[in-house]
């Protein structure tokens, strides 16, 4: 067995667990399968980004019917990194969560465990397959998966979250549906690689064209990309905290991850940003998100919904990356793609625990909250330092390396709005520190204690990951890296205008 | 070449049209499911008429015949339509569940109810 016969089993073991999962009785079997499938799916992700590290390409044709007849999985350093991302995140997540999902789901955890099973081989599938009709039918999968986790929330406003996500989701995949006819029209072929090598001979048309506009903007409702954000914040705000905290660090990065798997490979560079004018798009609505987004975390009553807003804006800076059309302006986005997870992940893990200890999520309820459960809220505001962007954190390293490919662009007034908006970050993450911290706890408020330390040791992890891909760049920089160079093949030069 | 010869992309963009009007516009939950479902369909509509080949004949293998039409836009189709309708069915099952939480299946009065809920 080598790596590539290996590799299709990263989205096999959690989509063959799924089914099993359900038949399980209890609460600790199908938790128990649950994480051992995604730690498995793990390793195998790490192997994987180990063996394509220096630009090699992973090819399994499925059942041996050669492509572009067949179905095939092809991974290069692109796809690799982004589920090394996934699993990584589902394997650090599911050991920690069992309490609370104990608490919030008492009854058919087995139906629980194997709907997250299948979003996360949907997000895999999405990830890893190199055939654009496949990337439609797991963009499904794990778009049902995810409507029904959203839907087990305990508030009832998680059913209208779970129904609005799903109308609006249902719409985009369907966008992507139609783009994808149009394409298949006028190739007759749906393999990536073989669409590449025929879109160009085709030139331009009118259809083309229609097809690549309906397979952005249905990426663009996936990626929560302003202003087609609005199923998100209702989302993230009433989903278990296990899925809100498992979608932020993911689904939108695979919706990323799968729209520039389009835009660069299968359409090229060349051809997607002369026949649309995506670079401006990109730029104006990225921009508008940074801003919107930022703002209106400010003004949220609920801190769930506050770091919700904040993901909106944080997907700005990936598309702004994108936007500045060069190699340094793509890797800035697949640094951001996956320091934005971690970050992401350690700040919903330790809201999390505030809403388990706590029982609210009212940033009102939180007054004096730090001095009762500290190392929850310490973890809270260090992975929000990394938010904001400070040195030594991962965020700074994203930051950083967007501004140096925007001044590379010679957009120096992009420099200005990064910075602004990364103050708007430090002004609604440093409102809940001075609320849960300088603010005295209410004497008719309940006590409240600190987490255990199991509880407390994933989330530490993700925080201490915050600072270690702060100082040590070389697995997420080396990685972006060479995932822009594979998307790109180092086509990009010439295209600026 | 008329606007007729086009005749099957005329009907896609129509139903399209009316089943995304229907997901936008209807406040009605079940109508806007029953929207959702006219759009997907249109879209499996422009699938499987491009795969007609004018002339060919159904693709089964037999003699005589050296012209078929394309049987691979049917088959993603048949994906593609159990994945309508497991989405249908997540909808209305939402629904019955937010008819239980809410008393109603309409975005005007639900909009209200949740209005209170935030003010807790």
């Amino acid at each position: 067995m080598n790596i590539t016969e290996i590799m299709p089993f990263i989205v096999l073991i959690p989509l063959l667990a799924g089914p099993v999962c359900v038949l399980l009785p209890g609460r600790g079997l199908p938790w128990l399968l649950a994480t051992i499938s995604a730690s498995a799916a793990f390793i195998l992700a790490a192997l994987t980004l180990g063996s394509v590290f220096e630009g090699e390409t992973l090819r399994y044709a499925f059942g041996d019917w050669p492509p572009p007849i067949g179905i095939e999985y092809r991974v290069d350093a692109a796809n690799a990194f982004v589920a090394l991302l996934i699993t990584g995140v589902a394997a650090i997540l599911l050991p920690w969560a069992k309490p609370l999902v104990d608490e919030e789901i008492p009854e058919r955890q087995g139906s629980f465990y194997a709907l997250f099973l299948i979003a996360l081989a949907g997000l895999l599938g999405i990830t890893l397959t190199g055939d654009v009709f496949n990337v439609f039918v797991f963009l499904e999968i794990s778009s049902l998966a995810t409507y029904g986790l959203i839907a087990h929330g305990k508030d009832r406003r998680a059913l209208l979250a779970a129904f609005r996500y799903l109308i609006m989701g249902t719409v985009g995949a369907t966008f992507l549906l139609i783009g994808i006819a149009f394409i298949y029209i006028l190739t007759g072929s749906l393999n990536m690689v073989d669409l590449a090598e025929r879109l160009p001979a085709l030139g331009d048309s009118r259809a083309l064209q229609v097809g690549l506009g309906f397979i952005v903007v249905g990426l663009a409702i996936k990626l929560a990309l302003f202003p087609l954000h609005h199923w998100l914040p209702n989302a993230y705000t009433y989903a278990p905290t296990l899925i809100t905290t498992f979608l932020a660090a993911t689904a939108t990065k695979v919706a990323l991850y799968v729209m520039l798997r389009f835009i660069f490979d299968v359409f090229g560079p060349q051809y997607s940003f002369t026949a649309l004018p995506l670079a401006a798009v990109f730029m104006a609505l990225a921009i508008a998100g940074m801003f919107a987004g930022s703002w209106m975390a400010i003004f949220q009553r609920n801190i769930k919904r506050m770091l919700a807003y904040s993901s909106v804006a944080q997907v700005g800076y990936m598309v702004l990356g994108v936007s500045l059309l060069s190699l340094a302006g793509l890797t800035a986005a697949f640094l951001h793609l996956f320091n934005h997870g971690l970050m992401k992940a350690a700040l919903f893990a330790s809201v999390g625990l505030i809403a388990y200890q706590a029982g609210s999520l009212r940033i009102d309820d939180l007054r004096g909250i730090g001095r009762q459960m500290p190392w929850t809220l310490t973890a809270f505001a260090l992975a929000g330092v990394s938010l904001i962007g400070v040195p030594p954190t991962a965020g700074f390293i994203s930051k950083w390396y967007l501004i140096g490919a925007a001044v590379e662009a010679d957009q120096l007034w992009l420099v200005a709005l990064i910075l602004i908006t990364s103050l708007m970050a430090l002004i609604y993450i440093a409102r809940i520190v001075e609320v849960a911290w300088l603010q005295p706890r209410p004497d008719d408020a309940p006590a409240v204690h600190e987490a255990s330390w199991l509880l407390l040791l994933p989330v530490w992890i993700l925080v201490a990951a915050n600072f270690y891909f702060g100082l040590d760049t070389r697995l997420t920089v080396g990685a972006a890296s060479a995932a822009a160079q594979a998307l790109t093949g180092g086509a990009l030069e010439g295209l600026l205008p | 070449m008329t606007v007729l010869s086009f005749f099957n992309y005329w009907a896609v963009i129509v139903l399209m049209m009316i089943g995304y009007y229907c997901v936008i516009v209807r406040g009605n939950m079940i109508k806007k499911i029953i929207g959702l479902g006219i759009f997907q369909t249109s879209v499996f509509i422009l699938f499987i008429s491009a795969g007609k080949v004018i002339g060919g004949s159904t693709p089964v293998l037999r003699d005589g015949v050296s012209v078929y039409s394309n049987p691979l836009p049917h088959v993603l189709i048949l994906t593609a339509i159990v994945v309508g309708i497991a989405t249908t069915a997540l909808a209305l099952a939402l629904t019955v569940r937010i008819r239980e939480a809410f008393g109603s299946i309409d975005d005007d009065v639900i909009d209200a109810a949740q209005q209170d809920d935030e003010g807790r």
